[in-house]
C-alpha cells in the first residue's frame, strides 16, 4: 500500500516538476526574446523549415480529413434528408477545430520531435554547454527562434489546411456523391463567420508555441546518451500531443 | 589578488556528494593543471569556474567579482573573459570549421566579414591548421576537433582559458603535438590557463603547478617538481599508475 502511495506521489512531484520547468522554459524565452542581437536570419531560417517544409504533411493530412468528414456527415445527414448541411459542416468542423488540431498534431509530430533531438543531441555532445561558454544563452538562440516560428507558421499552416479540407470536403461531395457545386458552395459560407476563422489561427498560433517549446524543453533536459535523445523525442510528440489536445478544450470554451 | 579563487565549494548531485569545501587559487599567467582519476569532480570543478554550474555552497570569484551571485544575463556577459575547450571538442556540427570559430565573433563583435575571416585565419594559424575551414566537424580527426575546439576557444582573445582533458582517446603522440600546443597558446597569448586532465605526462609538461582532486577536495598540490616528488600514498598511486593503493583499496 504504501508503495503504491510513493509511486502515485511520485508520479504527482514528477508532473508539477515537468509543469514548472516548462513554464519556466516559457517565461525565459520570452525575457530572452526581448534582448539583443535579434538573429533574423534564423528566426526566417526557423520558419521555413516549420512552415514551408510542413506543407505536404499538411495538405495530405488536412485535404483527406476534409473529404472523409464530408463522406461520413453525408452518408449520416442523408438518414435525415439534410444533406443540405454537409458543406456547413465541414467548413464549420475544418475552421473551428479540424485543421488547429491536425496542423498542431502533424506539425509536432514532425518538428517538434525534430527539435527535441536536434537539441538533446547537443545536450549530450556539450555543445549546449559550449554556446554558454561562448557567452551565448542556449534559450536565445535556440529556443526563440524555434517559438517565434511556430507561433507565426502554424497559423498559415491552419489557413492552407482549412481551404484544402474544405476543398476535400467539395471534391467528395460534388464529384463523388453529385451534389450541386453552386449549392454546396452557398452552404459552405451560409453559416461561417469571421470568429470561426480568426478563432481557428488563435489555435493554431498557441499549439505552435506549445509544440516548438515542449520539442525545445525536451531536447534541452535529455540526459543519457543517444538513449536519452530517443526518449526525449518520443516524449517531445506525446507531450506536445496531450498538451495539444488539453489546451483545445479550454481554448474552445474561453473563444467560442 | 588571484584571478580565479574557488573558496570551499561543495556540490552534490542527488546523493553523490562531487566537491566537499574544495578551494583553490589561480594566480595571474598561471597554467594550474587538475589531475585526479575518473569522477572525482574534475570536469565539474572547471564547469563552476565559468559558471556552468552553480555550488550548493562556497564562492567562485573571478578578479573578486562572486560569479556564483550573478544572474544568467551578467554572467552570460562576464564569459567573454573565458575561453573553453571541451572533452571531444563539443565542436557544433551543423557548422563548418570556419563558422564554428567566426561563431563567438559573429555574436560579440562588431567585426566585418573581411576582419572575421582574417581573425579566424590567425586562429587556425595558433593551431597549426591549414585548409580545413570548410570541412565538417564529423569530417575531422579527434586531434583535429580538438584544435578547431582551441581556436574558437581562442578567437576572442580570453584573459581566461580553460581545457577539459584536451587529449582524452588521443594516441601519445598526438596528445604530446596537444599538449606543445597548449604550452605554446599559453605563452603566446599570456592567458591565465586551467587545464584538468589524468594525462600525467601532459600535466607535468603543461603546467606551472599540479593539483590534485580526490573525493571532493584539493589533497596536494606544487610545482610539476613538488608534485613528483610528493609522498602522499594517494599521489604516488595515481603518479606511478599502479592497481594496487589506497585509490583502489575499497
Amino acid at each position: 500500500m504504501t508503495t503504491i502511495l510513493d509511486r502515485i506521489g511520485r508520479r504527482f512531484i514528477a508532473f508539477f516538476e515537468q509543469t514548472g520547468i516548462w513554464f519556466d522554459a516559457l517565461w525565459r524565452t520570452f525575457a530572452w526574446m526581448l534582448r539583443p542581437p535579434y538573429d533574423v536570419k534564423e528566426w526566417f531560417r526557423q520558419m521555413v523549415r516549420v512552415g514551408v517544409d510542413s506543407i505536404p504533411v499538411v495538405f495530405l493530412t488536412t485535404m483527406f480529413t476534409g473529404m472523409v468528414l464530408a463522406l461520413q456527415t453525408f452518408t449520416g445527414f442523408a438518414r435525415v434528408n439534410a444533406e443540405q448541411f454537409v458543406a456547413s459542416v465541414v467548413a464549420l468542423a475544418m475552421l473551428r477545430e479540424l485543421a488547429p488540431v491536425l496542423v498542431g498534431l502533424m506539425v509536432a509530430g514532425r518538428i517538434g520531435s525534430s527539435m527535441a533531438a536536434e537539441i538533446g543531441t547537443m545536450r549530450v555532445t556539450e555543445q549546449l554547454d559550449a554556446l554558454k561558454a561562448l557567452a551565448t544563452e542556449p534559450i536565445q538562440y535556440l529556443f526563440v527562434p524555434r517559438v517565434i516560428a511556430g507561433v507565426i507558421m502554424l497559423p498559415f499552416l491552419c489557413i492552407l489546411g482549412d481551404a484544402l479540407g474544405i476543398y476535400g470536403g467539395y471534391l467528395v461531395a460534388v464529384k463523388l456523391l453529385k451534389t450541386n457545386p453552386v449549392v454546396y458552395k452557398q452552404n459552405t459560407f451560409q453559416f461561417l463567420a469571421m470568429t470561426d476563422v480568426f478563432t481557428g489561427l488563435i489555435k493554431a498560433g498557441v499549439f505552435g508555441l506549445i509544440l516548438t517549446l515542449t520539442g525545445c524543453v525536451r531536447g534541452y533536459h535529455t540526459s543519457g546518451g543517444a538513449e536519452g535523445v530517443g526518449r526525449a523525442t518520443t516524449n517531445a510528440v506525446v507531450s506536445a500531443s496531450l498538451i495539444i489536445l488539453l489546451t483545445d478544450f479550454f481554448l474552445t470554451k474561453l473563444l467560442f | 589578488m588571484p584571478v580565479i579563487s574557488l573558496q570551499n565549494l561543495c556540490k552534490k548531485f542527488g546523493d553523490k556528494v562531487v566537491l566537499r569545501d574544495m578551494s583553490i587559487d589561480v594566480e595571474q599567467g598561471e597554467s594550474l593543471v587538475i589531475v585526479g582519476g575518473s569522477g572525482t569532480g574534475k570536469s565539474v570543478t572547471l564547469k563552476h569556474i565559468i559558471g556552468l554550474l552553480r555550488p550548493d555552497k562556497g564562492r567562485v570569484l573571478i578578479v573578486d567579482e562572486d560569479i556564483t551571485a550573478m544572474s544568467d544575463v551578467e554572467l552570460n556577459r562576464f564569459r567573454r573573459h573565458f575561453g573553453m575547450s571541451f572533452q571531444e571538442g563539443a565542436l557544433f556540427d551543423s557548422m563548418s570549421v570556419f563558422e564554428n570559430i567566426a561563431f563567438p565573433l559573429r555574436r560579440h563583435t562588431k567585426m566585418t566579414e573581411g576582419e572575421i575571416r582574417a581573425r579566424v585565419e590567425e586562429c587556425l594559424e595558433d593551431v597549426h591548421l591549414h585548409n580545413v575551414e570548410k570541412k565538417r566537424p564529423s569530417e575531422l580527426s579527434g586531434g583535429m576537433r580538438r584544435r578547431v575546439g582551441f581556436a574558437r576557444a581562442i578567437s576572442l582573445k580570453p584573459d581566461i582559458l580553460l581545457f577539459d582533458e584536451p587529449t582524452t582517446g588521443l594516441d601519445p603522440v598526438i596528445s604530446d603535438v596537444i599538449a606543445d600546443l597548449i604550452l605554446e597558446m599559453d605563452q603566446k597569448l599570456g592567458t591565465t590557463t586551467v587545464t584538468i586532465t589524468h594525462d600525467m605526462k601532459v600535466a607535468f609538461k603543461i603546467a606551472d603547478r599540479v593539483a590534485m582532486l580526490y573525493e571532493g577536495h584539493i589533497i596536494e598540490q606544487g610545482t610539476p617538481e613538488q608534485f613528483q616528488e610528493s609522498q602522499n600514498p594517494i599521489v604516488r598511486q595515481f603518479i606511478e599508475g599502479r592497481a594496487q593503493g589506497p585509490l583502489t583499496d575499497d
